[in-house]
């Protein structure tokens, strides 16, 4: 047998049909569906007639919308955002479909959901109409996101019309320096190829940086895949990754354990697999970073200053010169001077608990800047509920963060959680585009002890001066 | 679907890269429960102002670009989010055209579902395109799908790239589901396969 990569392994186990134009049927293991994108799909099943094919490999919850504010368990105010939700109450209802309402402790982000009650397997095909379902290739799944024609789609059929994309390998070699995390790596990842680098392309991270995260850092890891290009990011299963599994909700049990045990070790790419692009990088050459622009791709170490339009070629001088324009930037000045208004902590990239630990380890005993406005949004409900338990949650309170509720909040601003014009984020979510968190607002992506260290000094801040 | 074979329409010159789709159609239009009527909403933030007055400069406002069906952008059009309302934004505005040196992946998909056809061509022609696009009404720009070309007003012919089925789906106006329908046994035989092989599934 010839040898293949962990994406050949995968799809090649999913292969429902393949015409002679190589257009493929892959059969999709989960199918996860939030609010936003989903209604008119099941508006098109209605129309047809169709029903949901797999309603066991289906499971919805909403998150984009939802108000992360105490009060929002009386209802929500806005009306349209109510309206999608009480779209996918009914649509969930009616189509037998498996459902966590917006109240449900369980309830929270999609990305966060999906390995939480341990729907999301290794070797499984995951499709989410939301572009961040690379996430859940942390566990050796192949996961991305989909629009709504394919959500109606997988509903209807189960199955995803295909093309098999090409395979990238992304090493990450030798060790991560102090206070350099999984977001600083997917960060410098992007810096290093840009956002179209990945473009028809599945990556496998792999590499000791990338063995030693946790489930959590993998995760982060795989998340902004997307923000490569790339249609999806994988990390081949290990121990870490059946330690994470077993025993959640919807995992395999005892026979049927061992079972999927015995194929997720047979999840890894072989030795002399055929990579189309590899891209190396030196775990111990990865700083802390911030971006400065309105690209994922703008990242630099927060040591750096801002970038010239000079410096850049084609197409990109101009967008680096609407970019500094936007944010308020000017070349030259150094990143670690620059103000900020308010600090986001959250998102399907960094609201596990771990990104909870690691905010609070900066914040513990400190306050933030006196007029800063600061809020850390759990991932989900049990998230939210074990950072309270572990004392996260009296940490971030009494440094002066506002403790919410489990959304997608201030990643996308959908909810009332939203930048005014001109105002100046740290965020530990996944994309800086012009208004994604509010019509004029300014987005710095970075980790969240970044975050939690920027909270502190009202500006960017080196996290390695505070530890 | 609504099919597409042939187009011949005035092209809008947007040349900027990495267009993502919160440019397209910003998130606050994304709470309506259906496809339609997100035309108005299209490049929101470059089109009107804080008090929802048209920005003159912004080329889709411009009188002679106002129907416009063909757009002309940078590398990396429509990276960002998976909603499909960015197609459903552009199409209900009137385009149905999209010429680019490259597309994000699950954009480009997303375009074909909506009877838009986005093509890719090497950056030196899409720079001709972009300049016959700035001639705004007094060009026309001719899209023949079935021959796979691109032409200008003044006669220059380039050829573009495209997947057959989707070729096939999108001259012919098909719905995909009823396709897929159509290998509904192959479905069941892999289901069956796959209660055996994996049954934790
Ligand atoms: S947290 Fe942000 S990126 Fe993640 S699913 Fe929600 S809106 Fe999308």
């Amino acid at each position: 047998m010839s040898p293949k990569t962990l994406y050949d392994k995968i799809w090649d186990a999913h292969l429902a049909h393949e015409a002679e134009d190589g257009t493929c049927l892959l059969y999709i293991d989960r199918h996860l569906v939030h609010e936003v994108t989903s209604p008119q799909a099941f508006e098109g099943l209605r129309m047809a007639g169709r029903t949901v094919r797999a309603p066991d490999k289906t499971i919805a919850v909403p998150d984009h919308n939802v108000p992360t504010t105490p009060d929002r368990v009386k209802g929500i105010e806005n009306e349209e955002s109510r309206i999608q939700v009480e779209a996918l109450d009914r649509n969930a209802r009616d189509f037998g479909i498996h459902y966590y309402p917006v109240n449900d402790i369980r309830q929270g982000i999609v990305h966060i959901v999906g390995p939480e009650q341990g729907w999301t397997l290794p070797g499984m095909t995951v499709v989410c109409g939301d572009s961040h379902t690379a996430t859940h290739g942390a566990f050796g799944a192949l996961a991305h996101g989909i629009g709504t024609s394919e959500v109606e789609h997988v509903l209807a059929t189960q199955t995803l019309i295909q093309r098999k994309g090409k395979n990238m390998k992304v090493e990450i070699t030798g060790k991560l320096r102090p206070g350099v995390t999984a977001k600083d790596i997917t960060l410098s990842v992007i810096g290093e190829t840009g956002t179209a680098g990945g473009t028809g392309y599945v990556i496998e991270y792999c590499g000791e940086a990338i063995r030693d995260l946790s489930m959590e850092g993998r995760m982060t890891v795989c998340n902004m895949a997307i923000e490569g290009g790339a249609r999806a990011g994988l990390i081949a299963p290990d121990e870490k990754t059946f330690e994470y599994v077993k025993g959640r909700p919807h995992a395999p049990k005892g026979a049927q354990w061992e079972a999927a045990l015995a194929w997720w070790k047979t999840l890894y790419s072989d030795d002399d697999a055929h990579w189309d692009k590899v891209v190396t990088l030196r775990g111990e050459d990865i700083a802390p970073v911030v971006t400065w622009g309105t690209s994922p791709e703008d990242v630099l170490p927060i040591t750096a200053s801002v970038p010239d339009p000079s410096d850049f070629k084609g197409g990109k001088v101009d967008a680096v010169r609407r970019a500094l324009d936007y944010m308020g930037l000017k070349p030259g000045q150094k990143l670690s001077e620059v103000e900020i208004d308010t600090v986001f902590i959250g998102s399907c990239t960094n609201g596990r608990i771990e990104d909870l630990r690691a905010a609070a380890a900066i914040l513990k005993g400190k306050r933030i800047k006196e007029g800063l406005r600061a809020m850390v949004v759990p991932g989900s409900g049990l998230v939210r509920a074990q950072a309270e338990e572990e004392g996260l949650a009296d940490i971030f309170i009494e440094a002066g963060f506002e403790w919410r509720l489990a959304g997608c909040s201030m990643c996308l601003a959908m909810n009332p959680d939203q930048l005014s014009p001109g105002e100046r984020c740290a965020a530990t979510s996944n994309r800086n585009f012009e208004g994604r968190q509010g019509r004029g607002g300014r987005t710095h992506l970075m980790s969240p002890a970044m975050a939690a260290a920027a909270a502190v000094t009202g500006r960017l801040t080196d996290v390695r001066e505070m530890m | 679907m609504e099919k597409f074979e042939k187009l011949s329409g005035i092209a809008a010159p947007l040349p900027l890269i990495n267009i993502d789709t919160d440019m397209i159609i910003p998130k606050q239009f994304l709470k309506t429960i259906k496809r339609s009527g997100l035309g108005v909403n299209l490049f929101d933030e470059m089109r009107y102002d804080d008090d929802g007055r048209e920005i003159p400069d912004f080329v889709l406002n411009k009188p002679q670009y106002r129907d416009a069906q063909i757009l002309v952008a940078g590398d990396n059009f429509g990276c960002g989010s998976s909603r499909e309302h960015a197609p459903w934004a552009i199409k209900d505005f009137g385009i149905r055209c999209i010429i680019a040196p490259s597309f994000a992946d699950i954009f480009y998909n997303n375009c074909f579902k909506n009877g838009i056809l986005p093509i890719a061509l090497p950056q030196e022609q899409v720079d001709v395109l972009m300049k016959e696009a700035e001639k705004g009404a007094n060009a026309r720009i001719e899209v023949d799908l079935e021959a796979q070309t691109v032409s200008t007003s003044e006669g220059e012919v380039f050829r573009f790239e495209v997947d057959a089925f989707k070729k096939h789906c999108l001259l012919e106006g098909l719905d995909d589901i009823g396709l897929t329908l159509e290998k509904a046994a192959a479905i069941d035989a892999f289901e069956a396969q796959l209660a055996q092989a994996r049954p934790w599934v």
